[in-house]
């Protein structure tokens, strides 16, 4: 690679956080460290139903035995201190309480910020049929559309507000695809867990539009745990959109959140993330979010199918691998993911497909970009069960390189214990080549725009699957990630 | 009047003691048409990457002035902004970029320099139509990746479309005729011979008298060891065919 060329892309990456900035709200938040009082704090202070309360407590158990037993996850391909779990605060809410009736009761400062993030909550109204569910740092602070939603029979709340008034749907599947016992994190999320989403779509139903939260984690050593529970019955069909965006802040911030979807005969669950937090001193890698999320889906039924899209920026380190159990006859699962790495960025990110049905089936496009001296891992796994008949997995992991001093991985595990499955793994890693460029230059196109043609081609099989709305905001997102100083 | 004047150009590789160009002289006028020829390794394609200004050959010597002004100042998409435009060789692939978004942006970013107004996204796709037409080429073509999956005779018409929608002043193709069947060969020989339309000047770089049976040059050079070895009207071609390049080395030897 020429020397322009290495210098231009490896100075793209020293262009600012675009969304550092931090609301000024009152907060209250719960002292540090994982104890029961902060347990039943949180519990108290969210008015929570007593069979939650002990829910919350039977995780804090396990997830106490699992810090104090001084466990580690040394298995991913990343680098970083293990969080001092009581050194964290678990909770905080703003203080002027949640659940306002109107949009006009929100805050000014809460408003403006999703301004400032080119989200005008106000005009989201009017806009294109997304319904937004905004989650200001752990608590839902404003709730639109709910309206037409109802007339469906559609349920679309803050997580806390369902457990209170649906607790019985609640109670049934929380828990039931990621249990707490699941892994530290999930452990720590089930005890803790601030606030999040619930959809529950009715049988037969079409979410009459695409349902969309705005998660912000916002208060000094805060960590954020979100819980979202998504229940699709027998024919409905849902689409959920999750985008993220954190305010610059100097401590590294924990964020551990819980995703289970749960899909019945015929349903079909579409989910789709962007995440753009904080990543971090582009020099040192300080102060950047850590991202360590559980997130996974149930093909309950026959003839399910569950969809992850994902695409990831931000974070210093991000670990998650959403994953779907195809446990109903020919359900199936799909994810599609782009991970941008740069600055001293980390990320190990995959999926697990799981095969228990009989003709189930799973597609996997994983794309991953490294610049500067960031690493970015694709872990995946494909396990067939010895019943699941005519089982097919397609995945295909490619890896793009912006520069000499960063780093892609690649860990593929397949376990088949059927012989009629068939599976393909394809994987492929590139450097953006001089040739491509020079390509490019010659049809007029500089630097910036050259690499931003050639970077969102290599994502365009991900982002494609994307929500309309949500591609443009992906694309966009990208073309910033790729700004930097050019000559 | 001289749109494109080359004057004792030497060129090398970027920090490597070889030289390829060893003083080439060459004067193209606006609406002429010259065929450059020779042997494998003489420079020809060379000369077509120092033009569009490829960064791993190093100008050692001489000049190239553009339009009147020194085209080695200006960075490769400055010259393609100018007007320079280069039917690759080997096209490259763009997996995922579409013909139409790649080409919506090299159009526009080359309009935007010359002072004319961006094309609105109806303009630019009945453009694209038009010119798809022109050429016979299938449409499906600007639905799919850039060069992805193409054929060699697909990825050389490409080039052709690209040439007729960038509209350029000074047209380089090299070796475009290499490796095509009769039939895609005359398919680009029709597309350059409509595009040879008195406001441009094209330098065809080949291998073979073939494509000048279809493209009628108004000069043909032959290049040998880095220099223009020889210059001539059309009918030096079908001399090339019949004797090889050894009788012109053989001459310029004994000159020497």
């Amino acid at each position: 690679m020429s020397t322009s060329e290495t210098q231009y892309l490896e100075g793209k990456a020293s262009e600012d956080y675009k969304h550092g900035f931090y609301t000024d709200i009152d907060a209250e938040t719960a002292p540090d460290g994982l104890t029961e009082d902060v347990v039943r704090y949180i519990a108290h202070r969210k008015d929570e139903p007593e069979w939650l309360l002990e829910w919350r407590l039977k995780a804090f158990r396990h997830a106490r035995d699992r810090i104090d037993g001084g466990e580690t996850i040394d298995w991913a391909h990343l680098d970083y201190e293990a969080p001092k779990f009581d050194e964290i605060s678990y909770f905080s809410a703003p203080k002027e309480t949640a659940s306002y009736d109107s949009i006009d009761e929100v805050p000014d400062e809460i408003l403006e910020t999703f301004e400032r993030l080119g989200i005008p909550l106000e005009e989201q109204k009017a806009l294109t049929g997304v319904a937004v569910d905004a989650v200001m740092d752990s608590v839902s602070v404003a709730t639109t559309f709910k309206e037409k939603l109802k007339e469906k029979g559609v349920i679309f709340k803050s997580f806390g507000e369902a457990a209170k008034e649906h607790p019985e749907i609640v109670r049934e599947y929380m828990g039931t695809v990621v249990p707490y016992t699941d892994n530290l994190y999930a452990a720590i999320n089930s005890a803790v867990f601030s606030d999040g989403s619930f959809v529950y779509v009715p049988e037969g139903v079409t979410c009459p539009m695409e349902l969309s939260t705005y998660f912000r984690i916002n208060e000094a050593g805060t960590g954020q745990f979100e819980r979202t529970l998504i229940v699709a019955e027998p024919g409905a069909y849902v689409s959920y959109l999750e985008g993220c965006t954190a305010p610059m802040r100097k401590e590294n911030q924990l964020h551990a959140a819980v995703v289970e979807l749960v899909a019945h005969e015929d349903a079909e669950i579409k989910y789709s993330t962007i995440q753009n937090w904080y990543p971090g001193d582009p020099d040192t890698g300080e102060g950047g979010v850590y991202n360590l999320v559980t997130k996974r889906g149930l093909c309950k039924g026959d003839n399910s199918k569950i969809s992850w899209t994902q695409l990831e920026t931000g974070s210093a380190v991000t670990q998650k691998y959403p994953s779907v159990i195809l446990a109903g006859d020919d359900s199936v699962g799909e994810f599609y993911s782009v991970a941008f790495t740069k600055g001293h960025q980390q990320a190990d990110t995959g999926t697990k497909m799981q095969h228990i049905g009989k003709n189930t089936k799973s597609t996997i496009i994983s794309k991953g970009i490294s610049a500067d001296v960031a690493d970015n891992s694709y872990r995946g796994q494909v396990k067939v069960s010895k019943n699941a008949d005519n089982a097919r997995n397609f995945s295909q992991c490619d890896s793009m390189l912006l520069g000499p001093d960063c780093g892609a991985h690649t860990y593929p595990y397949i376990e088949s214990n059927n012989p009629s499955a068939q599976i393909e793994h394809e994987a492929t890693t590139s450097k953006v080549g001089e040739d491509q460029m020079f390509y490019c230059h010659q049809r007029g196109l500089g630097e910036e725009e050259a690499l931003k043609l050639i970077v969102n081609g290599f994502c365009q099989e991900v982002l494609q699957e994307l929500p309309m709305e949500f591609a443009v905001e992906a694309k966009e997102l990208l073309d910033i990630e790729l700004e930097g100083s050019v000559g | 009047m001289a749109l494109l004047e080359i004057e004792n150009l030497h060129v090398g590789v970027e920090d490597e003691d070889i030289r390829i160009l060893n003083g080439v002289d060459l004067t193209l006028d606006t609406g002429a048409l010259h065929a450059i020829m020779g042997p494998n390794g003489s420079g020809k394609s060379t000369l077509a990457s120092v033009l569009a200004g490829r960064e791993e050959y190093e100008v050692l010597e001489g000049s190239i002035r553009y339009d009147g002004e020194d085209l080695l100042e200006l960075e490769p998409e400055e010259r393609a902004e100018a007007g320079v435009f280069l039917a690759f060789q080997y096209p490259v692939e763009l997996p995922g970029v579409s013909m139409t978004n790649f080409l919506k942006e090299a159009v526009n970013s080359v309009r935007e320099a010359r002072g004319q107004e961006e094309l609105s996204s109806t303009e630019f796709l009945q453009q694209m139509r038009e010119r798809a037409d022109m050429l016979g080429l299938d449409a499906d073509l600007t639905k799919r990746s850039v060069n992805e999956g193409f054929s060699g005779g697909e990825k050389k018409r490409n080039e052709i479309f690209q040439l007729a929608m960038l509209e350029p002043r000074l047209a380089i193709l090299d070796e475009t005729d290499s490796g095509l069947d009769i039939d895609a060969l005359q398919s680009v020989a029709n597309g350059v011979n409509k595009l040879r339309d008195g406001s441009r000047g094209f330098l065809v770089i080949t291998h073979y008298e073939r494509i000048l049976q279809y493209i009628v040059p108004d000069r043909i050079h032959v290049m040998m060891d880095g220099q223009i070895a020889r210059s001539g009207d059309k009918d030096l071609a079908e001399t090339l065919e019949e004797h090889g390049y050894e009788w012109i080395r053989e001459e310029v030897a004994a000159a020497a």
